[in-house]
């Protein structure tokens, strides 16, 4: 890493972190798609199509790794601000803080922990089975890893599915707060569109992860 | 009323502070909270112990002197208020107020209570002015001012510099204060031509300074005194945005 990197200005830092995060913001919908298709009762062809077309189209492998660069920033500059935070505070108070603040920002860095934990888990489960780093059992016909099959074992584990909505529920908490407060990291300030920035950002932040968490409720009834 | 006070007593910089409790009798509630300190002092004298050393000036809240962590928040349970404009019908009769004073690396405790702040004057220095020639003072009506700009510079300029939003920020960020400074110039035409120097000097220094980054909690924005909008921290993002890019 280039040390420069470390001497970013503040708002530089912050400014990136915005940008990047709205970038995985537009991924996650993209990856809702390719989810939901787990949901046709087609023996998991549209799914097993969509990995295929994700794992073989060139201009995807390209984008893939914009988006590998843009987690890796995302989380370095989230610890990086955070270290320097509480270097900026070495002595803490004995009365802890009651000044109101919307509900969870003060715990960014902890639900952003959480779901870093889970994507973890989610690149063991899957990522790294395509790069062929995790043995899997499961392959198509065309003898690539069978996700489809993967998916449905996973979510017949009644733990793993209530572990996956825990985790997307606390993803809910992390992306409410972050959109907003990455217009306002990028300038965007102003009382004509506050409140559609407010409400466009609880929609999502309610709206994409429930869209992932009815996938592992649909397995669990329909086992 | 009948208070017990905790109170951070520390001899000197380099010295480990601790609190100390006191008890206090007598107290009117329409007593303002340094007068209450005021009280505390004396007795103390006359006991020949040591007063408690807090900041206060004006005692009418515009100076931005009193810096005082009460019972959890900067200036105290009233909003909107600096400490010297809190009342002590703010609190119960046999409450237990604890007093720190403001906690972040860039204002190292003096004494006490009283913090040094100049952190603030050596970000101000960076570029928290205009530069004018000296000389005859020109026809105020020579430069236009948008009134919607103009009230909104006004608004940053009401900050005082007491610290409340560094003090109450998790952080310890200064990008409340850091911004309503560059917010006063830039919305006006006057501060245009140093702006892109102004923002990109001042927000060097804050970082350099060593306080934190903000993370959107607005905790600034619920102390402040004065009532700085948060509006004011996108506002020196634009601006430092434009300074790098354009």
């Amino acid at each position: 890493m280039n040390p420069s990197f470390l001497h970013f200005s503040s708002i530089t830092k912050k400014i990136w972190m915005a940008f990047l995060g709205l970038f995985l913001m537009i991924f996650l919908v993209v990856h809702l798609g390719i989810n939901l298709c787990l949901l046709r009762n087609d023996g998991g062809a549209w799914f097993t199509a969509a990995a295929h077309f994700m794992g073989t189209n060139y201009i995807v492998k390209v984008f893939e790794i914009v988006l590998f660069a843009g987690f890796i920033f995302h989380i370095l500059l989230g610890i990086i601000l955070q270290v320097q935070n509480w270097m900026a505070r070495p002595v803490r108070y004995l009365v802890s803080n009651k000044t109101y603040t919307p509900f969870l920002s003060k715990y960014m860095i902890y639900t952003g922990g959480i779901v870093l934990i889970f994507l973890i888990i989610h690149f063991m489960n899957f990522y790294f089975i395509k790069l062929g780093w995790v043995s899997n059992p499961n392959f198509t016909s065309e003898g690539e890893p069978n996700f489809f099959v993967i998916a449905q074992d996973l979510f017949a584990s009644p733990a793993y599915s209530i572990l996956y909505i825990f985790l997307f529920i606390v993803l809910g908490f992390h992306l409410n707060q972050a959109f907003q407060a990455a217009w306002q990291t990028l300038g965007v300030n102003h009382p004509q569109y506050n409140s559609c920035i407010g409400w466009f950002g609880t929609f999502y932040a309610i709206v994409v992860p429930l869209g992932f968490i009815i996938i592992p409720i649909y397995f669990l009834l329909t086992r | 009323m009948k208070l017990t006070l905790r109170i951070w007593r520390q001899r000197d910089a380099k010295s480990a502070g601790k609190f100390v409790t006191y008890s206090l009798d007598n107290i009117s509630p329409n007593c303002s909270f340094l007068e209450m300190l005021d009280i505390l002092n004396e007795q103390l004298i006359q006991k020949n112990e040591e007063p408690v050393v807090f900041d206060h000036d004006c005692r009418e809240g515009i100076c931005g002197m009193c810096s005082l962590y009460i019972n959890g928040r900067p200036h105290g349970p009233d909003d909107a208020v600096t400490a010297c404009q809190l009342h002590m019908r703010k609190f119960k009769d046999g409450d237990t107020i604890v007093i720190e004073p403001w906690r972040a690396r860039p204002f190292p405790v003096i004494r006490d209570l009283m913090v040094d702040r100049s952190a603030f004057d050596k970000i101000i220095q960076e570029g928290g002015y205009i530069s004018v020639n000296t000389g005859g003072a020109a026809e105020a009506n020579n430069i236009l001012a948008g009134k919607e700009n103009s009230e909104l510079a006004m608004d940053a300029a009401a900050c005082i510099g007491c610290g409340a939003c560094v003090a109450a920020c998790k952080n310890a960020s200064a990008m409340l204060f850091v911004s309503a400074k560059i917010s006063q110039f830039a919305l006006l035409p006057q501060g245009q031509i140093e702006a892109k120097q102004r923002v990109k000097k001042m927000v060097k220094m804050m970082d350099e300074l060593g306080f934190g980054n903000c993370t959107n909690t607005y905790a600034c924005e619920a102390e402040c005194p004065k009532l700085i909008s948060r509006s004011n921290i996108a506002r020196m993002n634009r601006e430092f945005i434009c300074a790098k890019v354009i």
